[in-house]
């Protein structure tokens, strides 16, 4: 049983993080080919999976309207509003699953006017959000956050047509933050970022990390 | 007389002045010089689709002058099949630096990739064909070939030679490491500099214990093939354990369902490490949407309804990092996010309790375990940090005394 829980994945994550590394050094069509069939391997592993998903997310929602658990009115609006999609994608605007998807129908209704305005408005709600941050933030507290609150004003100020009328300086320093300081923090982050992640995939081609198989060892 | 004089005289002198420019327009289009040579290769580090081929500019070059390029499997055939046309003030060697670096001349001659099987689509074409090509200089209706033919196989390459510096960086890092992986293993007592946001998991955890209220563990938005997403199932792993020890409440919520399935092996392997199997409950490890702001709903549903005592947001997050840390702040909950999508990190620096800043992401599973062995890598990123820091000096020197050479020496294609 430890063989096949540990050691053939490990063998696995070993010859494919090798083959998966060099694969980017050869060019050759060979290479691309391996490349092209591993993702559509990676596609067809996820085709499955959603199934488990689904699942996963049903009996979540069925055992909390079973035991009327606090807000289960919420599961049976998943259960609801799946089955009402499912019906009309089944009857694909009366030509049936069968056939080619067919344009206009109830279920691209369901999309356009339900999905993607609910999208829109959760994502509109990070306006108010990225405000009651900088509120927080921009509290000159300490010295850092007044060096934060000073930057972000000359930056937000340089952005916008009034820095300009205010001084024909404040786009320029504007810029200057922008390209100097903050790029070269950006710059340590994503350095220090991707010797991480060199050393992480060292540690799982080699074996060394195996908490992602599950245990500590 | 006179009159008929000053007639002639002024005809005369005004032809004499528009002669040239009669000239000049009467040779753009009249009298094309082809260029002096035409050459064709393989072209280098490619899959073998395409062949590339060069030629020097010529004077006759203008915006309503074309190259076009005709292509044959048989030197001796008709040149009928066009493959490739482009107006003569257009591309040229300077676009491929990969091949010809970064020389004063390259702007001299044009440079194009063709490739045959896309051209010749549907004939059937042996491996090692040998393709020739004619160039012809078209302007209006005049048309001028270049005396050469030139000729080359397509040929695929096993070693994409501008990416070796690369090669070389990756063995270099990957020997460092690996040597510090096994120096660790001779002196375990290794010193870590302390991270802050990977000591508050303990008052994290116990917080939750003490009130009776969940931890909830929400995943970043990218699946298993992302390396940050990898590192929160180890993080992941190692708070579980530590929970079933507390015997308090984990929920971990995903938006992918393959990294649910393995946060779900995750979390029961740890719990069975800890010796509370019977603690273990699949269903706290659920999917609760696989978009991205179907999930931050949801997630934030559960935030204001349960009100779990503590929150970590690990791996890699876009838009809705701020949307679940705000929300997370106004229930109270101690957070602690680890990302290394460096556009959100001041994001959860503002309203998260404490923040894992990029590389901290991948060192936690280390720091938490304490294992020598991985420890170890802790102490190789510093050393590669400590390179990268010279090199980074020594080329802004360098580069300030005109000296670029360093700068190449990194560049990859």
């Amino acid at each position: 049983m430890n063989f096949l829980k540990r050691t053939i994945p490990l063998i696995i994550a070993f010859v494919m993080g090798v083959l998966m590394a060099m694969q980017y050094f050869v060019p050759h069509k060979l290479s691309q080919d391996l490349l092209e069939v591993v993702s559509r391997w990676d596609r067809i592993i996820a085709g499955f999976a959603v199934f488990i998903g689904a699942y996963s997310l049903f009996h979540l929602h069925w055992t909390r309207i079973k035991r009327r658990v606090a807000g289960w009115g919420y599961s049976v609006f998943v259960y609801f509003g799946a089955i009402i999609t499912l019906i009309f994608g089944l009857l694909n605007g009366g030509k049936f699953f069968w056939n080619d998807k067919q344009e206009g129908t109830m279920f691209d209704w369901l999309y356009y006017y339900i999905q993607v305005p609910a999208g829109a408005t959760i994502f509109s709600i990070l306006a108010f959000f990225i405000a009651s941050a900088a509120y927080r933030t921009f509290r000159a507290r300490t010295n850092e956050s007044t060096v934060l609150l000073i930057a972000a004003i000359i930056v937000m100020l340089g952005r916008v047509p009034i820095g300009n009328y205010i001084s024909q300086y404040i786009p320029v320093i504007a810029d200057w933050i922008m390209a100097v300081p903050n790029l070269a923090a950006k710059r340590g982050i994503l350095l220090g970022m991707s010797l991480g992640a060199v050393a992480t995939s060292i540690k799982i081609i080699f074996g060394i990390e195996r908490s992602y198989l599950g245990g500590g060892d | 007389m006179i009159h008929t004089k000053k007639i002639f005289f002024f005809v005369t002198l005004v032809s004499l002045a528009f002669f040239p420019t009669f000239v000049a327009f009467g040779q753009s289009f009249a009298f094309l010089i082809p260029p002096s040579e035409f050459k064709a290769f393989d072209t280098p580090n490619d899959a073998g689709e395409t062949v590339s081929l060069t030629w020097p500019v010529s004077p006759s070059d203008a915006a309503d002058v074309f190259y076009v390029i005709y292509i044959d499997k048989d030197k001796n055939g008709s040149f009928e099949k066009e493959a490739f046309r482009i107006k003569s003030n257009t591309s040229y060697r300077t676009s491929v630096p990969e091949i010809y670096g970064y020389k004063k001349t390259n702007g001299n001659y044009h440079y194009v990739q063709v490739n045959p099987r896309k051209v010749l689509n549907g004939e059937t074409l042996n491996k090692k064909q040998m393709y020739y090509f004619k160039l012809a200089m078209v302007a209006g209706d005049n048309k001028t070939f270049v005396d050469a033919i030139a000729s080359a196989r397509a040929r695929g390459n096993w070693l994409h030679t501008k990416k070796i510096n690369n090669f070389v960086i990756m063995i270099i890092l990957s020997a460092i490491i690996l040597y510090f992986i096994v120096h660790a293993r001779r002196n375990p007592n290794m010193f870590l500099r302390k991270i802050s946001g990977l000591d508050a998991v303990d008052e994290a955890l116990g917080r939750a214990t003490e009130m009776g209220k969940p931890v909830l563990f929400v995943h970043g938005l990218t699946g298993m093939g992302s390396i940050s997403t990898i590192a929160a199932t180890s993080i992941l792993g190692r708070i579980a354990r530590k929970i079933a020890d507390y015997d308090a409440n984990l929920q971990v919520v995903n938006n992918d369902p393959i990294v649910m399935s393995v946060s779900q092996e995750v979390v029961k392997e740890s719990y069975l490490e800890a010796g509370r199997p019977d603690a273990y409950n699949p269903d706290n490890v659920f999917l609760v949407a696989s978009e991205q702001f179907p999930y931050v709903a949801a997630v934030g549903g559960i935030m204001t309804r349960e009100k779990p005592a503590a929150n970590f947001f690990i791996g890699y997050f876009y838009a809705e990092a701020l949307i679940l840390a705000e929300t997370g702040a106004a229930t109270g909950a101690i957070q602690i996010a680890g990302t290394d999508a460096y556009t959100q990190v001041p994001f959860f620096i503002t309203t998260c309790d404490y923040t894992l800043i990029g590389e901290e992401l991948y060192a936690a599973s280390a720091y938490l375990s304490r294992e020598p062995m991985l420890m170890g890598t802790l102490r190789a990123q510093d050393v590669g940090k400590g390179l990268l820091i010279i090199i980074l000096v020594l080329g802004t020197v360098m580069a300030s005394f005109g000296l670029t050479f360093i700068t190449r020496l990194f560049e990859a294609f």
